[in-house]
C-alpha cells in the first residue's frame, strides 16, 4: 500500500501543491482525478522524489520513501509511466528494456514476461525509441515501467493522444496488473475509462486533495460536480 | 622537397594535430553532451595534465618511458579526481544550470591558471619523449627507368608522433565501446536523454555526472600527456586546446560523438597543410571562419541532430 500525507512541494519558488494526501491499495485502481493544473502530475513526481515534497509523508508498506534520493525510490517498488511517455529517444527498444531491468536488478525472466505482454516490442529490438509510432511508444513506456517488477504503478494519462484499440490494450494490461495484485495510481481524463476502472478516486484541486470517493459513489454526477465535465 | 612529400608530410603531422585535437574535443563535446555544462575551463584540464606529466617524469629515474607510461596513468586519474571534486563542490551546488556554470568554470580556469604559475612558475618545461627515432619516409617517383622508391630529404617523421596516432586512435575506439556496449555507457546516455526520467529509473544522475566530468577532464589530460614530449608544458598552454575543442564541437554538433573525431580530423589535417604550406596564423583564421560558416549554414554542426 502507497500512502502519501500532507504533500507539500514547489517549483523553485512557486509551490504546487499545497496539501495532498491519498492512498492507492494493492490490487485497486485508484484515480487520480482534477482539471489541468491542479496538480497530478506533480503529485506523482513528489511521490518519485523527482519533486521533492518540503512537507508530508511517503510510506510504501510502512517504510517511508520520502527522505530517499530521488533514485533510491524507484528500486523499493515503484514503476512510472510519465505524461508524455518521455522515452529516451535515442536509446534502442532493447536498451530501453534493459535501463528498466537494472532498476530493480531483474533479469531474462521480467524481461521475456513483458514482451510477451507487448509482443509488438519483441519485433522492434533494435529500433530507436523515438522513431516509434505513438502506440508504439506508448507500450514501451508501459513496458519499461513494467521491467521493475513494482508494487505500485504510477500511471500518467496512459492513453493521451492513442487510438482506440490501442487505448484498450492499455486497459486490458492495467487491468490484468490490478487482478495480479498492484497497486496502481492512474491519472486519467476521459470519463468512460475513469467510471470503467476506478475503484476509487481522488479529487484534487489547485494542490490540495479535497475529497475521496469509492467505487459505488463514483457516478456522472460526482464527476461532474468536481470536474465540470 | 616537391609537392608531393610535402604534402604527405603535412598530413602527417595534421594527423597528429587531429589525434590529441579529438581527444580533448571529445571530452568536452562529453560533458556538454550528458550534462549540459559548457566547460570553460577544459584547456586547464589539458595543462594541468602536461605540468603533471613534466611533474611525474621529473620524479621517475631511469629510462624516459618508465616516467612516460607513469605519467600516462597518474596525470589522467589525478586529473579526474580534480574534476570530480570540482563537479562536487561546485557544479553540484549550482544545480547544472547552464548559464551560471559557465561563468564558475571560468573561475576555475583562473584558479588552475594562477596556482600554477605561483608553483610551476611561468617557463616552459620539456618532457623527454620515451622513444623518438627519426623515420626516414619512401616516396614513389617515375624516373628514366620506370617507377622507383627512393627518400626523399626532409621527408620523415618520429616514431613517438606515428605513436600518438595510434594511441589516439585506440583510446577513442575504447571511449566509443564504452558507452555504446557497456552498462556505464548506457546509464550515460539514458542520464543524457532524459535526466529527471533516468532518476525514476533508479539511475544516480548525480553520480553519472560527477564520472563523466570525471572522464572530459582525464580525456583531456591523456591528450597533454601525449603532446608534451612534442610542445613543452606551461602554464597558459591550456587556451589554444580550448578554443580549437570548442571548434572542434561546434563544427561536429554539440554532443555528438562521430561528428566529433570528423571534426577533429578535418580541423587538425586543413591546420597541419595550412600551417605547413602557408602559416599556422592562416589556419587558425580558417578554422574560425569555417565555425562561421557552419553557424550560419548548419547550426547544429555536420552531424548534429535537431532536438526532440
Ligand atoms: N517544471 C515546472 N516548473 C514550474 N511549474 C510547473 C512545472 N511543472 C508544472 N508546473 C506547474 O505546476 C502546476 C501543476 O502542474 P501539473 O503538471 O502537476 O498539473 P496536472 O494536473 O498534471 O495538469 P494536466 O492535466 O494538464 O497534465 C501548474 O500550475 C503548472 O504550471
Ligand atoms: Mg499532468
Amino acid at each position: 500500500m502507497l500512502e502519501a500525507t500532507g504533500l507539500r512541494a514547489a517549483y523553485g519558488p512557486v509551490e504546487v501543491l499545497h496539501d495532498v494526501s491519498l492512498t492507492a491499495r494493492a490490487g485497486e485502481i485508484t484515480c487520480l482525478l482534477g482539471r489541468n493544473g491542479a496538480g497530478k502530475s506533480s503529485t506523482l513526481k513528489a511521490i518519485l522524489g523527482l519533486l521533492p515534497p518540503s512537507r508530508g509523508t511517503v510510506t510504501l508498506d510502512g517504510a517511508a520513501l520520502h527522505a530517499l534520493p530521488a533514485h533510491e525510490i524507484p528500486k523499493r517498488g515503484i514503476g512510472y509511466v510519465p505524461q508524455g511517455r518521455r522515452l529516451f529517444r535515442e536509446l534502442t527498444v532493447a536498451e530501453t528494456i534493459e535501463v528498466g531491468l537494472m532498476t530493480r536488478g531483474e533479469g531474462r525472466e521480467t524481461r521475456d514476461w513483458v514482451l510477451d505482454l507487448f509482443p509488438r516490442l519483441r519485433e522492434r529490438l533494435g529500433q530507436q525509441a523515438g522513431t516509434l509510432s505513438g502506440g508504439e511508444q506508448q507500450m514501451l513506456a508501459t513496458a519499461r515501467a513494467l521491467c521493475l517488477r513494482p508494487k505500485v504503478l504510477l500511471l500518467d494519462e496512459p492513453t493521451e493522444g492513442l487510438q482506440p484499440s490501442m487505448i484498450d490494450l492499455i486497459r486490458d494490461v492495467t487491468v490484468r496488473m490490478r487482478d495480479e495484485g498492484y497497486a496502481i495510481l492512474l491519472v486519467e481524463q476521459r470519463m468512460d475509462a475513469i467510471l470503467d476502472l476506478a475503484d476509487r478516486a481522488v479529487f484534487l484541486e489547485t494542490g490540495r486533495s479535497v475529497e475521496t470517493v469509492a467505487r459505488a459513489d463514483l457516478t456522472p454526477q460526482t464527476l461532474h460536480r468536481r470536474l465540470g465535465v | 622537397m616537391q609537392f608531393g612529400p610535402h604534402l604527405l608530410l603535412a598530413i602527417l603531422e595534421g594527423l597528429v594535430t587531429a589525434s590529441i585535437l579529438s581527444l580533448t574535443a571529445m571530452g568536452l563535446s562529453l560533458v556538454f553532451g550528458v550534462m549540459r555544462v559548457v566547460n570553460v575551463a577544459h584547456g586547464e584540464a589539458y595543462m594541468l595534465g602536461a605540468v603533471l606529466a613534466w611533474w611525474v617524469t621529473g620524479l621517475i629515474a631511469g629510462h624516459p618511458a618508465a616516467g612516460f607510461v607513469i605519467a600516462a596513468i597518474a596525470a589522467p586519474l589525478i586529473m579526474g579526481a580534480l574534476a570530480v571534486a570540482s563537479d562536487r563542490l561546485v557544479l553540484k551546488r549550482l544545480n547544472y544550470d547552464p548559464d551560471r556554470t559557465i561563468v564558475a568554470t571560468i573561475g576555475l580556469l583562473y584558479i588552475a591558471q594562477q596556482t600554477t604559475l605561483m608553483s610551476f612558475g611561468p617557463d616552459a618545461r620539456p618532457v623527454e619523449p620515451p622513444f623518438n627515432q627519426r623515420i626516414a619516409l619512401p616516396w614513389l617517383e617515375r624516373t628514366e627507368e620506370g617507377w622507383a622508391w627512393f627518400y626523399p630529404w626532409g621527408l620523415s617523421i618520429t616514431s613517438y608522433k606515428l605513436f600518438v596516432i595510434a594511441a589516439a586512435a585506440l583510446i577513442l575506439v575504447a571511449i566509443w565501446l564504452i558507452i555504446t556496449r557497456t552498462r556505464a555507457g548506457l546509464l550515460m546516455r539514458a542520464t543524457q536523454q532524459d535526466s529527471e526520467t533516468a532518476q525514476a529509473f533508479g539511475i544516480p544522475v548525480g553520480t553519472v555526472y560527477s564520472v563523466v566530468f570525471g572522464i572530459g577532464a582525464a580525456l583531456a589530460a591523456l591528450g597533454a600527456v601525449l603532446v608534451v614530449p612534442i610542445q613543452q608544458a606551461h602554464y597558459l598552454m591550456g587556451g589554444e586546446p580550448l578554443l580549437l575543442s570548442f571548434i572542434v564541437v561546434i563544427i561536429g554538433g554539440l554532443g555528438s560523438l562521430p561528428g566529433t573525431v570528423i571534426a577533429a580530423l578535418l580541423i587538425g589535417l586543413s591546420d597541419g597543410i595550412i600551417s605547413v604550406f602557408f602559416s599556422p596564423t592562416l589556419a587558425k583564421i580558417i578554422a574560425t571562419l569555417l565555425v562561421a560558416m557552419v553557424l550560419v549554414f548548419r547550426p547544429r554542426g555536420l552531424l548534429g541532430k535537431a532536438p526532440a
